[in-house]
């Protein structure tokens, strides 16, 4: 039987999308052949600039979108102002323009139908057809099963408008892969060390700092661009950079110390680092006296975790561990271990980032220069909207007495709760999914796919055909970020800031806006009043009136500061704090998790290794792109077109592998790469481990250029460790082989 | 005066942003560039070193490029930098040939085309797209003869090397090692 949710092409049933094909872009032109050599250029005095901020990955730089008077968008730089970027925006920002121009677009909004023969097409619709025939079905869903069965994924500025309309319809059930499947168990780790949470972008004091301790961080590849920036600072001071990983990063090459570790024990090298600063005697003894809770009964823990047994599962010499440990004490209290930012490995995750928590509180990092600032972002008023209906269950509903102490929603959970189960009452019905990729973004793609085969219903917003769009109901089409409002961005910084983003252009197609897609649907239910604005420009003058400016003085300027309002950037000598922890002070033991029934304190378990022929899968990012949402923008793609797979030569030389050559990856559970992946050979890479970057291997044709280009790691990723603190998804224990040739490969399946 | 940039390879991390800003600014068609980045692997695992380079033209005083050019297309302004004049090139590709650092290529409309250090900004007391990009900061751009330049204080403290010495073309980018 074939499954309602086939995976399809996005094809109207018109030619509408067909006569779009050839590229509508305008590079050079017929002017140049009479040119002299400088023609191409446009000056920036004959373009308009139009303030933005950046919405290509979650670090929001703000920046001008220029225009030239003929209407086209030629480039986007960075705002002087905004120390999100101070004017320099990366490769992806600078090359935001190819999302604008991809002539791959959604453009119309499209109605999943059925043939006679039972194959699905879409058919390109009115908004005002795609939007009542959303509101239709989610009715529906709500009178059946309860508003609550309705879920919202959502990545980036549009979330916000789809949150508030997912409120006033009733459900609770909003949430990101930002959480379960990157960030969570981090700030699962922070919450309950520090009492609060680490947030985006990290207060981390680089600027300042003496030694910078990067544990599989890879800043340089990630491309979060106050730290990249931060970070080239201190190599131009001489800072210690000290990089853990079994893979020589970027970041590693840049390092005075790099530590190779052998994979999923980094949390045994922590350990040993605690120990070194306790039983040297060099932890931050007047820090910890004050601020820190239950320091006998950690020193009683890591007693035997010195260096000499960390040797033994890390492969780190124990002189090594001992002078990088004694080289974060000369630096500290201006010593950064970083809290890296996706951090979802092995299911232990939260308990080793409560291990970088303790050691950044042993040396006293937290709340002094060149460790962590104390962040402070702007708050801007809000307009009175209705009490939002109280909704009677949620996702925790089906994970009875696990999760505690997830702060934020598990994307991973409402999927696998969608999956209906006999003991389960609440399956989820809907998803409503903004910017996210689900396919590429969960683990264990088939898994997602079923999940989104059991909906009523599901409705995608998104700027491009991804995955995810194939197996929507309707698809709706939301302008690119440059020629759309949202949102005033107010994230924390060293002082606070608000950004505005305006539209340069109009929206191209029939795009429309995230805030106009949200109120219209709103409309639609009856839920108008929650959107009490006729239009976005009218709440954004309204807020920034309250706030002493107004839209146009934003509309000239970009970006505002504002003086702080919460004490200074670090804590004062001896200044009492009081933290929001059970006990008020730093927990380095933790009764809150014991509670839970797990460790108060970290301890090191080892990890599934690798059968015979097999190699851990370890994966990243490329600093020109952002998870998988880029791959198809022309500009970036010039820059790289897709992932390789890099081998150590030992192992290539084993199993005969050439560089360049085409191989498909098989995982421990027997799955096979979709597309064949190119062979890095390279010693950058250590002997048992693989590594390639997220992001590639899309099987959706109508993304012309990235269609087939490299592999998709989602789908090797078919064993999950789930974290039992906060159910974060580890993603590190996956283990492949290589298969030659396609036969080898088909005779096998 | 003489243009010239410094290259620090223990900042860069290979981003490309040198690549795209370059391609927005000079409207550098796709599939094209005018800078590219280099990465260098040598030694063997743990033992293993990185170098990586953001390259352009060298704007050499010494230029293979314009020498053999037959129409005099390419040429040397003002502070050095080596330039083509579009429509007086035929586009016969000697001088992609004689370039040691395989810094121009054929644009579609059927010119050579490469850096110009973006002299169109200079004019206006703006540095090079790719220098004010940079998220690492690491390319340094100004005039040699003048030692308060960022590219003079860049190379005064610093050990550095340039591609292909042997070619004897006196290149003017400056790679800090």
């Amino acid at each position: 039987m074939k499954s309602r949710r086939d995976f399809i092409k996005i094809s109207t049933a018109g030619a509408g999308a067909a006569a779009l094909g050839l590229s509508p872009l305008k590079w050079g032109g017929l002017e140049n052949l009479n040119a002299a050599n400088d023609i191409q250029a446009v000056s920036d005095e004959d373009m308009t600039p139009y303030p933005t901020y950046c919405e290509v990955c979650f670090w929001k730089c703000a920046g001008w979108t220029y225009v030239d008077k003929k209407g086209e968008i030629r480039k986007i730089i960075g705002n002087k102002e905004d120390p999100h970027c101070n004017g320099r925006l990366c490769p992806r920002g600078t090359g935001g323009v190819g999302m604008y121009n991809d002539e791959d677009r959604l453009k119309t909004p499209l109605i999943r139908r059925f043939k006679e023969n039972g194959d699905a097409y879409f058919e390109k619709v009115s908004w005002d057809e795609a939007l009542d025939y959303t509101a239709k079905k989610l009715k529906v869903i709500a009178d059946e099963h309860g508003p609550e069965c309705v879920a919202l994924f959502n990545h980036g500025s549009g979330g916000k408008f789809f949150g508030n309309f997912l409120k006033a319809f009733g459900s609770p059930n909003i949430t990101a892969p930002s959480f379960a499947q990157c960030r969570g168990p981090r700030e699962t780790a922070w919450i309950a060390t520090f009492g609060e949470a680490v947030g985006s972008p990290e207060p981390l004091d680089i600027r300042d700092t003496e030694c910078l301790v990067l544990i599989g961080s890879h800043i340089g590849e990630n491309m979060h661009n106050g730290q990249v920036q931060e970070m080239s600072a201190a190599i131009d001071r001489g800072a210690t950079i000290i990089t853990v990983d079994p893979r020589l990063s970027t970041a590693a090459s840049k390092s005075k110390y790099w530590l190779p570790i052998k994979p999923a024990t980094d949390l045994a090298l922590l350990m040993a680092w605690i120990h070194v600063a306790i039983y040297e005697d060099i932890y931050n003894k007047e820090y910890v006296e004050q601020y820190a809770y239950g320091f006998d009964e950690l020193k009683e823990h890591v007693k035997n975790m010195t260096p000499e047994w960390a040797y033994g599962i890390t492969t780190i010499k124990p002189d090594i561990i001992r002078k990088t440990a004694r080289e974060m004490a000369n630096a500290a209290p201006a010593v950064i271990i970083h809290p890296g930012r996706h951090v979802t490995w092995y299911g232990d995750d939260t308990q080793r980032i409560r291990a970088v928590a303790i050691l950044n509180a042993l040396f006293g990092s937290w709340g002094n220069r060149g460790g962590f600032y104390m962040k402070e972002s702007f708050h801007l008023p809000k307009m009175k909207i209705p009490p939002y209906p109280k909704p009677t269950k949620s996702w925790r509903d089906a994970f009875p007495g696990q999760f505690n102490l997830a702060s934020l929603a598990l994307s991973s959970g409402i999927c696998d709760a969608t999956i209906p189960t006999a003991d389960r009452s609440c399956s989820f019905k809907a998803w409503i999914v903004s910017g996210t990729n689900l396919p590429l973004t969960l683990p264990n793609m088939k898994n997602t796919e079923e999940a989104m085969n059991h909906l009523d219903f599901m409705v995608v917003i998104d700027t491009m055909p991804m995955e995810v769009t194939s197996y929507a109901d309707v698809v709706l089409p939301e302008c690119t970020y440059l020629e759309r409002y949202d949102l005033i961005r107010t994230s924390p910084h060293r002082e606070p800031y608000i950004a505005l983003r305006m539209p340069a252009v109009e929206p191209k197609y029939d795009s429309k806006p995230a805030w106009w897609i949200a109120k219209k649907l709103a409309d639609k239910m009856g839920l108008g009043d929650y959107f009490p604005y006729d239009n976005i420009t009218d709440l954004l003058d309204w807020q920034l009136k309250k706030v002493g400016s107004s839209l146009e003085e934003m509309q000239r300027i970009g970006i505002k500061k504002f003086d702080r309002e919460n004490g200074g950037l670090y804590f004062q000598k001896g200044e009492d704090i009081e933290f929001n922890t059970p006990t008020g002070k730093i927990e380095l033991f933790s009764n809150e998790i014991a509670a839970e029934g797990f460790d108060a304190m970290p301890v090191y378990t080892a990890h599934p290794e690798p059968p015979e022929g097999f190699y851990r899968l370890i994966y990243g990012r490329a600093p020109m792109h952002t998870f998988s949402r880029t791959a198809n923008n022309h500009n970036l793609w010039d820059l790289k077109k897709e992932n390789s797979v890099w081998i150590n030569p030992k192992v290539a030389d084993l199993w005969d592998l050439k560089k360049d050559q085409l191989i498909w990856l098989k995982n421990q559970d027997g799955v096979v790469s979709s597309f064949p992946i190119k062979v890095r050979v390279t010693e950058r890479i250590r002997w048992d481990s693989v590594y390639m970057v997220h992001g590639f291997g899309h099987s959706n044709k109508k993304l012309s250029r990235a269609h087939g280009h490299g592999s998709n790691d989602s789908e090797l990723i078919t064993k999950v460790m789930v974290d039992p603190i906060m159910g974060g998804t580890g993603m590190r224990g996956n283990f492949v082989t290589f298969l030659t040739e396609k036969q080898e490969m088909e005779a096998e399946s | 005066m003489r243009y010239a940039m410094a290259i620090d390879t223990k900042k860069c991390v290979g981003c490309g942003d040198c690549v795209v800003a370059c391609q927005t600014e000079n409207n550098v068609p796709h599939g094209y560039c005018r800078d590219w980045i280099v990465e260098n692997v040598a030694g063997s695992y743990p033992n293993v070193e990185i170098e990586l380079r953001s390259e352009r033209c060298n704007h050499c005083d010494n230029s293979p490029c314009v020498r053999c050019c037959p129409t005099g297309a390419s040429h040397i302004i003002e502070g050095g930098i080596v330039k083509v004049t579009h429509n007086e090139c035929i586009g016969c590709g000697a001088c992609i040939q004689s370039c040691p650092y395989d810094a121009r290529y054929s644009h579609p409309e059927g010119y050579v085309d490469k850096c110009t250090f973006c002299d169109h900004r200079l004019a206006k007391g703006q540095s090079t797209a790719c220098v004010e990009v940079c998220p690492t900061s690491c390319l340094y751009f100004g005039d040699l003869e003048d030692p308060n330049s960022d590219v003079s204080k860049a190379l005064k403290n610093r050990a550095w090397k340039v591609l292909a010495p042997e070619a004897g073309t006196k290149p003017q980018l400056y790679f800090l090692t």
